[in-house]
């Protein structure tokens, strides 16, 4: 299928929980909301005609001028050859979504990672500790306000970072 | 006493002196293959030369030292091509590579872990200061001598071979001046009732 039928397809079956659709952008896509990510997940997955068997990567955005955060899985169905994007908007305050590892093996890992870096919390994850940072970490680094440890177990950390001093960073 | 090392030069300025003179009372009383030297010189000879360093590389510059150890650049040159794979074995530890906060802790205790004496070579731009994560790195440690004693910062990103091998041959001019005993002084200081170097105690 092209983007412009997923697009389409993916619009007639959940109607208004596809926010906006994009399918003729250089990264074609529909734009969703946190509540109903995992049911299109599953149809995505599941209808014979999309079958999107692999998940190829799973990121997050952080719009820290809207107060919004944002899921991106990017899919391939190796059965049509055929691939499309959904971004999953979810509120900066409380960044909580349904896990989609059962669906995707790929998603596990990538779900700790877009926690450990943005604290997107999910739901129903099998093994939901950071990835990468020490467990004892705080804060989620690749968040656009977050602060640079000044102090990590005794070693003294960086001084000459202030992002509220920043010129790009919103009000 | 015995010989002091380096070997004073011949008194060439004056020549009024024989050469009897110059002869030390122990010299030429022993039979042939007898060797004198000081425990100084020897202790630090026998350091020098067989410098074991840790199997231990963390980033993008553990390629350069791999290259310093293998035949192109020939680490065995200098007795340091004797990488082991455990700590308790080694007595250099080269820090190749950027040290993050969660490394820190590993990196303090493979220290630990060291017999001493024992030497720590800070290899390229991250482990000497952070390098270029030093402003926008939340979790690089803004230089290896925070977590561990340093001896010498090979500067680099990374350093070339050669680079390292001059570090390597800087640790051996720093180990070359040390001494078993006490530090030159601290007996007259001890003396004087002047407070004597922490390492004498």
């Amino acid at each position: 299928m092209t983007p412009q039928q997923i697009a389409q397809r993916l619009g007639e079956k959940f109607g208004s929980a596809v926010t906006q659709s994009l399918p003729d952008d250089k990264h074609p896509r529909v734009h969703t909301t946190a509540e109903h990510w995992r049911q299109i997940a599953e149809f995505l997955k599941f209808d014979g005609e999309l079958a999107f068997d692999f998940l190829a990567c799973l990121t997050a955005v952080d719009y820290v001028a809207d107060n919004k955060l944002c899921l991106v899985a990017d899919l391939i169905s190796m059965t049509h050859h055929h691939e499309f994007a959904v971004k999953v908007y979810m509120d900066r305050d409380h960044p909580t979504l349904p896990s989609v590892s059962d669906l995707w093996p790929a998603a596990d890992w990538h779900e700790r990672e877009a926690y450990d870096m943005m604290g997107i919390l999910f739901e129903n994850h099998p093994d939901f500790r950071r990835i990468l940072l020490p467990e004892d970490w705080q804060g989620h680094p690749l968040r656009k306000d977050y602060e640079f440890p000044r102090e990590y177990h005794g070693i003294p950390g960086s001084y000459e970072m202030d992002w509220k001093q920043k010129a790009d960073y919103p009000a | 006493m015995l010989a002091s090392w380096p070997i004073r030069p011949y008194n060439a300025g004056n020549f009024s002196h024989t050469r009897e003179r110059h002869m030390s009372w122990i010299e030429n009383r022993f039979e042939e293959g007898l060797i004198v030297t000081s425990m100084d010189w020897a202790i630090n000879w026998a350091r020098t030369s067989s410098l074991w360093p840790m199997t231990f590389g963390l980033a993008c510059c553990a390629i350069e030292m791999m290259s310093f150890a293998s035949s192109r650049f020939d680490v065995d040159r200098f007795g340091a091509g004797a990488f082991r794979a455990t700590p308790r074995q080694a007595d250099l530890m080269i820090v190749a590579g950027t040290v993050t906060y969660k490394m820190a802790s590993r990196v303090r205790r493979l220290y630990n872990q060291m017999p001493d004496p024992k030497y720590v070579i800070a290899m390229g731009a991250c482990t000497v200061g952070g390098g270029p994560y030093f402003k926008y790195g939340y979790h690089v440690v803004k230089g290896v001598d925070l977590v561990v004693p340093v001896d010498v910062y090979v500067p680099g990103c990374p350093p070339r071979p050669e680079a390292l091998q001059e570090g390597l041959m800087r640790l051996q001019d720093k180990i070359r001046a040390q001494s078993v005993g006490l530090p030159k002084g601290s007996k007259r200081a001890a003396k004087l009732g002047l407070p004597t170097p922490a390492a004498a105690v």
